[in-house]
C-alpha cells in the first residue's frame, strides 16, 4: 500500500481509499478514468468459481430462509402422530405429501429444513455482527494507541484464546438458560478473538500511512481519524473473517443445540434435529443425515463465499 | 531468548490467575449456586442454610480466596453426584481424553504432514487441489454429525468398529478420526507453505547441485526445516482437542472429562464444572506458550520483535 496516486488504472493491486487520500486521488485524472476499485471488485468477484458459487448457494438459502412460510409445504410445528417416521422420497413406502419424510412426531422434515435455516443464518449474522463489533473496537484501539493500550487487549486477547469455546459457551447457556438470544449473546462475546487479532495488525500499518500523519497535522479528531482514515483501509479484512465467523457460529450453535444447550425445542434448529434424530440412528439413518447435510453445505457455502473474497481482495494471493 | 521466555512465562501466570478468577465468577455470576444446590422446589430457609454451610453468605471476592486457596492444596471440593471428591474424579477421567486426543493428533500429523509435503513438491498439481478440497469441504461438516455418520457406516452398517465406551483401543479409533480429521487441515497447509519456502531456499539448491539423492534432500535437508513450525502449531492443536474433546466423547459415550463436564453442565455441578474449566484452560496457557517457546527457540526473528 504505497502512494495511491502513484497507481496506475490496471496495477493489480489497490488500497482501499481513505477520505484524504480520496481527494488526492479525484486529482490524479489517469486514476479518475480508471473503474472505481469496488467495480473492479464486482468484476473480478464474477469471474470467480468460489465466489459464484458460494454466493450463489448461500442466497439460495438465503431467500429460502426469508420465503420460509411461502416454500413450506406443511406447518414446521404441526404433529401428526398417526404419520410418524415416514421415510424421505428416495426410500420405498414414501408419501409424497412429506418430500423429506416426517420426524419422530410426525411433523414434516422439509418445512422443518426450511424454517432451520432462518435459525442458523439468523445465528450467525447476529453472532458475526457482535463478535464484529467487539473485536474491531478492541483491533482497532489496540492498534492505533499501541504502548500501554495495546498491551492491556493483547492481554485480554491472550485470555480469552486459552479458554475452550465449547466449554465455556455450554457452562452458561446452561445457567442461564438455552434460546437463540442467549446462543447469540455467549457466541457473540467469545468470538471475537480473531477480529481484534487481524484488525490490530491492519491498524498497525494504516496508523503509520501519510494520509493519517497529514489528517493528523491538520488537527483531525482521533475519532474522525479512525473512522475516516483507518476504518476504510482495514475493513477489507473485516468482510473476509465476518464471513468465515458466520460459518464458525453456526457450527458452534448446531453443537451447542445437539448437546441439548442451545436452541431448545420444538425450534426447528438443525442440531437439534439431529439430536433428535439420535435414537434413531440404528434403522433410520435418515433421520440426522438430512439436518447435517442442510448444515454443511450452508457452512460450505459461506466458507467458499470466504474464501473467494479473501483471494480476489488480496490480489498478491492470487495465483 | 531468556528474557523473552522470562516476559511470555509471566504473561502466562498472569493470563492463568485472571483465567482462573473466570473460570470461578462465570459460574457463580450466572445463576444462583445455593438454588441450585438445594433443588427447584427448596424452601426459603433451606436455601438460607445451604448458603450458610457452603459459606456462600460471604462477599464473592474472599468465597474465591477460600476456593484459590484449596483449590492450589488440590482441594477442589464435592461432587454433587458422585462419591468422589472432584479432584479425584477429574483425575480418574482425565487420562482417557488425554488419550484420544494424542491418538486424534497422531492421525492429524500422520495425514497432515505426508499431504504437507506432497502439495508441496507438485504445487497446484491435481493432488494439491484435491487434498485442499477435501480440507475446504472437510471443515464445513459438523464435528458432531460426522461422528454420527462415521458410527453408522463402521460401527452399525459394517460392524467394524464399537460404536461406544473406551475400554479397548478399537474404541478410540472412530473419536480419535473425527477429532483428528479436524486438525489435519492447517497441518496440511502449515507443512506445504513451510515446504514451498524451504524448497526455493539456496542450500537445497546447492544439496541438488552437489548431486545428492533427492530423496535424503528432501528428507534431511527439507523436511527438517519444515516441521519446525508445525510441531508448534501441533502442541496449539493439541489444546484444541481437549476441548473439541466435549463433543465427540459425548456422541460415543466415553468417560473421559469432556463427557464429564458435559454431564456435569446438565446437572450444574457447579464445583465439577469449575475444575474442568479451570483445568481445560490451564492446558491450553501451559501449551501456547509451550508452542510460543519452540517457535521462538528455532525462529530468532520471532524473540526480537
Amino acid at each position: 500500500m504505497a502512494d495511491v496516486s502513484a497507481t496506475a488504472p490496471d496495477a493489480p493491486a489497490e488500497p482501499a481509499v481513505g477520505g484524504a487520500a480520496r481527494r488526492q486521488a479525484a486529482l490524479d485524472p489517469a486514476r479518475a478514468l480508471a473503474p472505481s476499485p469496488t467495480a473492479r471488485f464486482f468484476r473480478r468477484a464474477r469471474g470467480h468459481t468460489s465466489v459464484t458459487f458460494g454466493g450463489g448457494m448461500l442466497l439460495a438459502i438465503l431467500l429460502m430462509a426469508v420465503f420460509a412460510p411461502l416454500l413450506a409445504p406443511h406447518d414446521p410445528y404441526a404433529q401428526d402422530l398417526f404419520n410418524r417416521l415416514s421415510p424421505p422420497f428416495w426410500m420405498d413406502g414414501a408419501d409424497p405429501n412429506h418430500l423429506l419424510g416426517t420426524d419422530k412426531l410426525g411433523r414434516d422434515y422439509l418445512s422443518r429444513i426450511i424454517y432451520g435455516a432462518q435459525i442458523s443464518l439468523l445465528i450467525g449474522v447476529a453472532t458475526a455482527f457482535l463478535s464484529g463489533v467487539i473485536g474491531s473496537a478492541l483491533g482497532v484501539t489496540a492498534g492505533y494507541f499501541g504502548g500501554r493500550v495495546d498491551t492491556v487487549i493483547t492481554f485480554i486477547i491472550t485470555t480469552r484464546l486459552s479458554m475452550p469455546i465449547v466449554l465455556v459457551a455450554l457452562a452458561i447457556v446452561a445457567l442461564v438458560g438455552g434460546s437463540l438470544e442467549a446462543v447469540v449473546l455467549v457466541l457473540g462475546f467469545l468470538l471475537w478473538d480473531r477480529y481484534a487479532v487481524v484488525m490490530r495488525s491492519a491498524t498497525q500499518q494504516a496508523r503509520n500511512m501519510d494520509y493519517v500523519s497529514a489528517a493528523r497535522a491538520i488537527g483531525c479528531p482521533t475519532w474522525r481519524i479512525v473512522l475516516s482514515e483507518i476504518m476504510p483501509n482495514v475493513i477489507n479484512n473485516l468482510i473476509v473473517i465476518a464471513t468465515f465467523e458466520v460459518a464458525h457460529a453456526i457450527l458452534l450453535e448446531a453443537a451447542l443445540s445437539f448437546l441439548g444447550l442451545g436452541v431448545q425445542p420444538p425450534a426447528p434448529s438443525w442440531g437439534l434435529m439431529i439430536a433428535e434424530g439420535k435414537e434413531f440412528l440404528l434403522f433410520d439413518p435418515w433421520v440426522i443425515a438430512i439436518p447435517g447435510v442442510a448444515l454443511s453445505i450452508l457452512v460450505l457455502a459461506v466458507n467458499m463465499l470466504g474464501d473467494g473474497i479473501r483471494d480476489i481482495s488480496a490480489p498478491e494471493n492470487r495465483s | 531468548m531468556l528474557n523473552f521466555a522470562m516476559r511470555r512465562i509471566l504473561m502466562s501466570i498472569l493470563v492463568a490467575i485472571t483465567v482462573s478468577i473466570i473460570a470461578f465468577f462465570l459460574v457463580r455470576v450466572s445463576g444462583d449456586v445455593a438454588i441450585a444446590l438445594a433443588g427447584e422446589e427448596a424452601s426459603a430457609e433451606d436455601i438460607s442454610e445451604i448458603r450458610e454451610i457452603y459459606g456462600l453468605d460471604r462477599p464473592i471476592i474472599i468465597q474465591y480466596v477460600d476456593w484459590l486457596g484449596k483449590a492450589v492444596q488440590g482441594d477442589f471440593g464435592e461432587s454433587l453426584f458422585f462419591p468422589e471428591t472432584v479432584w479425584e474424579l477429574v483425575a480418574t477421567r482425565l487420562p482417557t481424553t488425554l488419550r484420544l486426543a494424542l491418538a486424534g493428533l497422531v492421525i492429524s500429523l500422520l495425514i497432515g504432514i505426508p499431504f504437507g509435503v506432497i502439495a508441496a513438491l507438485r504445487p497446484n498439481s491435481w493432488i494439491d487441489r484435491l487434498s485442499m478440497t477435501i480440507a475446504v469441504a472437510g471443515q464445513a461438516i459438523p464435528t458432531f454429525w460426522m461422528a454420527l455418520m462415521l458410527m453408522v457406516l463402521f460401527g452399525l452398517m459394517l460392524g467394524w468398529t464399537p460404536i461406544s465406551g473406551d475400554e479397548s483401543w478399537q474404541h478410540f479409533i472412530l473419536p480419535a478420526v473425527t477429532l483428528g480429521y479436524y486438525s489435519t487441515p492447517p497441518i496440511m497447509r502449515l507443512t506445504r507453505s513451510g515446504m514451498l519456502e524451504v524448497l526455493s531456499a539456496d542450500y537445497i539448491r546447492t544439496a541438488y547441485a552437489k548431486g545428492l539423492h533427492p530423496a535424503p534432500v528432501l528428507f534431511k535437508h527439507a523436511l527438517r526445516n519444515a516441521v519446525i513450525p508445525v510441531v508448534a502449531l501441533a502442541s496449539v492443536q493439541f489444546g484444541h482437542m481437549l476441548s473439541g474433546a466435549i463433543v465427540i466423547e459425548s456422541v460415543f459415550a466415553m468417560q473421559g472429562i469432556g463427557y464429564l463436564a458435559w454431564e456435569s453442565i446438565l446437572r450444574k455441578d457447579i464445583a465439577v464444572i469449575q475444575t474442568i474449566l479451570l483445568v481445560v484452560c490451564l492446558f491450553y496457557v501451559f501449551l501456547t506458550v509451550l508452542s510460543d517457546l519452540l517457535n521462538a527457540w528455532l525462529d530468532p526473528r520471532i524473540r526480537v520483535s
